[in-house]
């Protein structure tokens, strides 16, 4: 009945759909349960997922999966501008427009492996950055970036079919006489994906994303994705085609990575080029491999850690600095004050550095490796204290 | 009927002349033998079979078609498989999953996205795979990871992905180099099983107990050519042979 999931991946997708939709409780001692900074995490978790499928599994590592990211947040804002503020429509197409980009992308950059292949995918996402900011601008409005606008005047409509800066059509809310009132938020059927309704919007999204994940991992398509990563030229000898494996998972990936800019969008209708910059493609590799590349939850970690840890490190200020160290002399505090004042506010890059650095050295199999390491730890405390108790007793 | 026919085929390495108007007929359902010292060109000649290589000159032709320009996925879905001279399996995956993925492959094809089915679904795959690596003595380590199998256990392993695959034609780089006396008389016994179901093999080996107890006919390879051709009795008596490779072995 349950397809190709066993009974531990069943309790771990329960436990890890509890948990996401309990995050606003869980994490409240954190200071992390506001729906902002909760919606990032479900977003760059679906982001770190799908990413995973290509990376985690084939080896394969792209550096420009931010293109995906920025071309599913235009794909959105277009459907907002055109058609309806309702998510559906924007989100599925989205997925559709990424996943034909990626096609493209995929189809070329896969003629290469190892760092050719990295370098290809880089030089695809820096080119789509810079044809955003220049021949594109059509389409993507440059740097102001593409946002959602008040309605063109009815009279007027009929100018505004393709140029569409400063004013939208809506031409579906319109047939069904939407009222708007200034510039209108994004909706679920009338639901505003703002605030909870827009994090939960996030978190089940965040847990089908999971799930197809789980599914994919565990079957015979999976197993040949692992394979390879294992050992690609025994894999053709062995009669599998492995390029259209390949693109397969680079497509999917980039789905995914469609969707969570489209989610980004539907938080904050407004796409600009610098979602495309190498640097947000950097960034889901540094998740990806923070967690632990190729297992299930390691990125969704990864992501939530990183995204966590930037919240709170680039708030910090020097007035922050000043009252923590407010107890030194004068001219300790100061000291004290330029130093840490490099790792945060605008240095909080810095930090992720060092603690990329250390979790690669440390545990090269990232946070989820450690996190074995710790529960076998624990298992054998335990067996070894039964034991014990056994033999006392 | 010859299944294999290779007919002057010429592959240079720079200067270096690897296969040198090179022919080559392998009969349907026999065990063919190539001998030849190190550097004699034999794995090379293997490598133009599988498409790893491809020669400048000459025809390589499988059942009557020609394998020159065919992706190694291609050839092997033909019907050809190959076991390497340096054990090539999956190190990162478990001993099962190694033998299921050819046996997949075959089920399958060469692509086809199977992505909701748990591997382990498909039974009748399943049993066969670990009907093989019964055969093989491997199947109480089905479960752990490849890599952590010792050198002659991967060779063993490797062959069980060749034969689940139920080749036409099964090639066989130096299937003992690294076992044990027991375990390469163990080889020999099920390679001469499968001789049984038809399979025909290709088998490069430097044992000449090995060789002796399984080939039909042999063919020495000395700088790129083959400079004898026989049945075992006429190899063993052929002087040149002696000479050329065997020397001090035989005499
Ligand atoms: N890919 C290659 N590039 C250059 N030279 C090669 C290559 N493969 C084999 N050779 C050379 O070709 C000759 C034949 O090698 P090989 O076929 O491996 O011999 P063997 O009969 O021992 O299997 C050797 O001299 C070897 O160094
Ligand atoms: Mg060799």
């Amino acid at each position: 009945m349950f397809g190709n999931s066993s009974r531990a991946d069943w309790i771990m997708l329960i436990a890890f759909s509890a948990f996401v939709l309990a995050a606003p409780i869980l994490l409240k001692p954190f200071g992390a349960a506001y729906p902002d900074l909760l919606q990032k995490f479900a977003i760059y978790g679906i982001f770190a997922i799908g990413f995973n499928i290509l990376f985690g599994l084939t080896g394969y590592l792209s550096f420009g999966h931010a293109a995906f990211l920025g071309v599913g947040s235009y794909a959105s804002v277009w459907m907002f501008k055109l058609f309806t503020m309702n998510v559906i429509p924007a989100v599925l197409f989205s997925i559709v427009v990424a996943g034909l980009f990626a096609y493209i992308i995929g189809f070329v950059s896969l003629r290469r492996s190892g760092i050719y292949f990295s370098i290809l995918t880089l030089a695809f996402a820096q080119m789509s950055y810079n044809l955003a900011y220049s021949v594109l601008t059509p389409i993507t409005n440059g740097e102001t970036g593409l946002q959602v606008r008040q309605l063109v005047p009815a009279d007027r409509a009929a100018d505004y079919v393709f140029i569409l800066r400063d004013e939208d059509l809506r031409w579906v809310d319109q047939a069904f006489g939407v009222v708007e009132e200034g510039i209108p938020i994004t909706n679920l059927f009338g639901m505003k994906m703002s605030g909870y309704p827009g994090f939960y919007f996030c978190a089940v999204l965040l847990i089908l994303g999971f799930f197809i994940a789980m599914r994919i991992a565990r079957s015979n398509f999976g197993m040949v994705l692992k394979a390879i990563k294992s050992n690609q030229n025994r894999l053709s000898y062995t009669g599998v085609n492995t390029r259209p494996y390949l693109l397969a998972a680079f497509v999917i990936s980039g789905m995914y990575a469609g969707l969570a800019g489209a989610l980004l969008a539907v938080t904050d209708p407004l796409a600009g080029a610098e979602r495309m910059q190498w640097t947000a493609s950097g960034e889901v590799v540094l998740m990806t491999i923070l967690g632990g590349a190729g297992t299930l939850l390691g990125p969704v970690l990864g992501a939530g850690i990183i995204k966590y840890f930037e919240n709170i490190f680039s708030s910090i200020n020097d007035t922050v600095l000043e009252n923590v160290f407010s107890f030194l002399p004068t001219t300790l505090q100061e000291i004290s004050i330029a130093v840490t004042s490099m790792f945060v506010g605008e240095g909080w890059h810095l930090t992720l550095g060092l603690m990329f650095m250390i979790i690669v050295i440390f545990l090269p199999g990232g946070l989820m490796q450690g996190l074995n390491h710790l529960i076998g730890l624990f298992k054998r405390k335990i067996s070894t204290k039964s034991v014990s108790a056994d033999s006392s007793g | 009927m010859a299944i294999l026919e290779v007919a002057d085929v010429n592959k240079r390495f720079g200067g270096l002349h690897a296969l040198h108007h090179l022919n080559l007929q392998v009969e349907e359902g026999t065990t063919h033998a190539i001998i030849g010292p190190n550097g004699a060109g034999k794995s090379t000649l293997l490598n133009c079979f599988v498409g790893r290589l491809i020669p400048e000159t000459g025809s390589v032709t499988f059942n009557d078609a020609s394998l020159l320009g065919l992706k190694p996925h291609q050839i092997n879905q033909l019907g050809v498989s190959r076991v390497f001279q340096t054990p090539e399996i999956f190190e990162d995956l478990s001993v099962l999953e190694n033998v299921m993925i050819p046996a997949f492959a075959k089920a399958d094809g060469a692509f086809r996205i199977n992505a909701w089915q748990r591997m382990e679904s498909r039974a009748e795959i399943c049993d066969e795979a670990k009907h093989i690596l019964e055969e093989m003595g491997l199947v109480e380590q089905r479960e752990v990871l490849s890599s952590t199998l010792s050198r002659g256990d991967k060779r063993r392993l490797e062959l069980a992905m060749c034969l689940i695959q139920h080749p036409k034609l099964l090639l066989l780089d130096e299937p003992t180099a690294g076992m044990s006396r027991a375990d390469t008389n163990n080889t020999i016994e099920l390679l001469k099983g499968i001789s049984e179901h038809g399979i025909t093999k290709i088998i490069i080996e430097h044992d000449m107990h090995v060789v002796f107890s399984l080939a039909d006919r042999i063919s020495v390879l000395a700088q790129g050519t083959v400079i004898a051709e026989g049945t075992p009795d006429e190899i063993k008596g052929d002087p040149k042979v002696i000479e050329a490779y065997l020397g001090g072995e035989l005499g």
